[in-house]
């Protein structure tokens, strides 16, 4: 791939840095005491928590672990457990 | 209204797992919407969402340097200007790039006034370079660069206070926030970008490898500063404070507690003197900003 | 038409012909004039564009960085302490590819404090990515901004461009000088097309960082493209040279060289004197000759080692000093490296430094030296004040 002049790129390629092979812990979420307030979407870093059909979906290519999810969750409904690779 | 639905921050970037300034990226960019430019300084967000080719900004974004963020953007905004361009500009740089080493391009650019947001991402120390004290550093906080040792009780310095020194400037909107309150965030940058002006924005990023607390905890220990008064969120116009967020204040010895950069002040035992000094700090805040809940109210 | 202009004010009459969106400048002695004048024509209308007056030469030079990136074709000018405060923008601006053109009206720098004539403030900036171009006079260095713009902005050089003039010497002296009109420098130098810019339809990020897989490989491209800068300031003087009768093709320029036993090899405006004085040693039977060094950056090897083939000595005229080096000055080294394989000697001298006149009595000197083989030294120093 040419350089790109002055160390400029198009957006896109972020993507390919898999973030989630980081993670130790993962969260899982309990969706019969999810409220859905969305208070886990907004506060992940990594833009990996998203809502579909009434489902709390976590992308695990890029989710790091963290635990802030499981943490600001007011309604306990995220934990994070040991991921086994 | 932009649309708030808008991920205008990639994943994949390499920053630390539960990143107080990976938060504010992302809901910066909820808050100025897609017709924006992004200019940054030097520092730990430079770097872990720009490595080259892997650029989790989807939005224009440049980087010149450590210090000269404001004056790029003014560059940028005087461009714009000149071709009746609609893009903001909005500036995005950490507590070293703006309390030290940016001072002098800061204050060209809102003595100017162009019409630029400039938002600080106050993690507290130059995290990039680790954990070195800054300007925005808090009184007492261990640093590498201001350890605790037996004759320091780490920085003997006060914060620097930033937003009043842009206020001095005439900025039209001066504000605080914190990634603790996501929606508080959104809403101060959009209007912000929306103000005519220079305008500038505070926000605290809680950093768990320089402040030493566990990364799920980051939003948790910003709810604990603000609740104790060592930050304060609040919103000024032309220099006046037109709002302050009120809080059922608590002593500040909890938010110390969490953090090992403070540990020094309770072990062996408590440094009640120093603690007393710190609370002192959390006081003056609750006054001069009046957040204080009544107990008649 | 000629005009009897004040160098400084000529240079502004080109950095308005270039038609520049934003100008961005910090007043610096000798530099001043220029940015008056300038501020000038955006009061009374005559150019429109955006001038901002910063707080320092860091901030303008990084405001040229964000609207260049946005689109806009800038301008700055500067001088010494000023490029030095500057230095770090200096070589980010090469870096990150944008073509901004900026004079240098050259001044010496501190400490001690002076605030005359050498060349050691662009000199010292010889590394950062910028081709450099030095004027002999106010019509020369007039005419290198217009080519300074076309070469930088041509999409396989992308670099910026330092003029360099004399300060006071020629920053504050008034010459004749024709300034082309508004048409024909829209002829010569068409819009600003930015390869690529900051663009809300178009997303990108500049100046992202490289880790070391990829930044010795931008360091070489950065370094390919400066070599291209010469073939397009040669191709933009050439054309320049047709449309004005003023040809500046040439990296270099040869005054007397047939048969030359000594040539000097000199920047900027002692060229003039030693033309002079090269007038009178040839009338006296000293075969003297000038290869004058109109680009410095990139270095014009091979011309020169083209122009110098068969002179026996050369004396390297430097108004500058790289304190520490073997030869002095920073010119002599690289002269002689074009030279490597042959026999001709090469000497430094510095002179002129913080504003020492040079007469030419001294380029007469200066030659006996070298036709002796004793070089690379201070000329002209007071003794009786050391």
């Amino acid at each position: 791939m040419a350089l790109r002049i002055g160390c400029a790129a198009a957006p896109g390629r972020a993507q390919d840095n898999k973030t989630g092979s980081w993670r130790v812990f993962m969260p899982v979420v309990d969706m019969e005491k999810c409220i859905l307030c969305g208070t886990c979407i907004l506060s992940c870093p990594e833009t990996s928590v998203s809502e579909k059909d009434g489902q709390i979906l976590f992308d695990l290519d890029f989710c790091k672990g963290c635990g802030v999810c499981a943490n600001e969750c007011r309604a306990e409904a995220i934990t994070m457990i040991q991921e086994e690779k | 209204m932009v649309d708030k639905s808008l991920e205008l921050f990639d994943c994949g970037h390499r920053a630390c797992g539960g990143c107080g300034p990976a938060m504010l990226a992302r809901l910066m960019l909820k808050g100025t919407g897609e017709d924006v430019i992004v200019v940054a300084s030097t520092g730990c967000m430079e770097v872990f969402s720009t490595p080259y080719p892997e650029t989790a900004w989807k939005v224009p974004w440049i980087h010149s340097l450590f210090e000269n963020a404001a004056a790029v953007a003014s560059g940028v905004e005087a461009s714009l200007k000149h071709n009746n361009r609609t893009e903001k500009v909005v500036c995005i740089c950490g507590d070293g790039a703006t309390f030290d080493i940016g001072m002098l391009c800061i204050s060209g650019a809102f003595e100017r006034g162009h019409d630029i947001t400039y938002i600080c991402y106050d993690n507290e120390a130059y995290m990039n370079t680790g954990i070195q004290r800054s300007g925005a550093t808090p009184y007492d906080a261990s640093t590498t660069t201001s350890p605790a040792g037996k004759k320091s009780m780490g920085n003997s310095l006060p914060k620097k206070d930033m937003p009043q020194i842009l206020n001095a400037h005439g900025a039209s909107y001066v504000a605080t926030a914190s990634v603790a309150y996501p929606m508080d965030v959104m809403k101060k940058v959009e209007k912000a970008v929306n103000t005519p002006g220079a305008c500038y924005l505070q926000v605290h990023t809680p950093c768990s490898t320089g402040w030493g607390f566990d990364g799920s905890k980051t939003i948790e220990i910003g709810k604990q500063a603000i609740e104790c008064g060592l930050w304060v969120n609040y919103e000024m116009e032309y220099g006046e404070l037109k709002a302050s967020k009120k809080v059922r204040r608590v002593p500040v010895d909890g938010y110390l507690k969490a953090q090992k950069r403070f540990r020094h002040l309770f072990k062996p035992q408590p440094v009640t003197e120093e603690i007393a000094k710190i609370q002192a700090i959390a006081d003056a805040n609750a006054a001069k900003y009046g957040i204080d809940i009544q107990l008649n109210e | 038409m000629l005009q009897i202009m004040e160098g400084s004010h000529a240079v502004a009459e080109a950095a308005k012909l270039c038609r520049p969106e934003v100008v961005s400048a910090y007043p610096i002695t000798p530099q001043t004039h220029i940015v008056e004048r300038l501020a000038e024509m955006v009061a009374d209308g005559e150019l429109d564009a955006e001038y901002l007056c910063v707080d320092s030469e860091l901030s303008a030079l990084s405001v040229c960085i964000g609207s260049s990136a946005a689109g806009s074709r800038v301008y700055s000018a500067t001088s010494s302490q000023g490029l030095m405060l500057m230095a770090e923008v200096v070589f980010n601006v090469a870096g990150m590819r944008q073509p901004i053109v900026m004079s240098i009206a050259n001044r010496a720098l501190g400490a001690p404090l002076s605030i005359w004539n050498d060349q050691q403030d662009s000199i010292s900036l010889r590394d950062a990515g910028w081709f450099h171009l030095y004027g002999e006079d106010v019509q020369e260095m007039t005419d290198q901004h217009f080519i300074a713009y076309k070469a930088a902005e041509q999409h396989d050089v992308l670099l910026p461009g330092f003029v360099c003039f004399d300060g006071f010497i020629l920053s504050h002296t008034y010459e004749p000088v024709d300034i082309p009109s508004q048409e024909e420098i829209d002829a010569f130098l068409p819009p600003y097309v930015p390869y690529n810019k900051l663009d809300a339809k178009a997303p990108i990020s500049m100046g992202m960082y490289a880790t070391p897989d990829y930044y010795m490989e931008f360091r070489y491209e950065t370094d390919q493209a400066l070599q291209r800068a010469g073939d397009a300031i040669s191709a933009a003087g050439k054309e320049f040279g047709e449309m004005f009768g003023r040809d500046y093709s040439g990296h270099t320029e040869s005054y007397r060289m047939d048969d030359a036993d000594v040539a000097f090899v000199a920047l900027g405006s002692i060229c003039g004197t030693v033309k002079d004085a090269i007038d009178e040693m040839r009338a006296d039977g000293i075969k003297a000759g000038l290869v004058k060094i109109r680009t410095f950056r990139p270095f014009p090897a091979a011309e020169l080692a083209k122009a110098l083939a068969g002179v026996p000595k050369v004396a390297v005229l430097e108004k500058n000093i790289s304190l520490g080096s073997a030869m002095k000055g920073a010119v002599g080294p690289e002269v002689k490296d074009a030279l490597t394989g042959t026999a001709i000697e090469v000497y430094s001298y510095v002179i002129g430094l913080g504003g020492r006149d040079i007469r030419k009595k001294d380029i007469r000197a200066i030659a006996a030296l070298a036709e002796k083989g004793v070089g690379n030294m201070f000329y002209g120093l007071r003794t009786e004040v050391l």
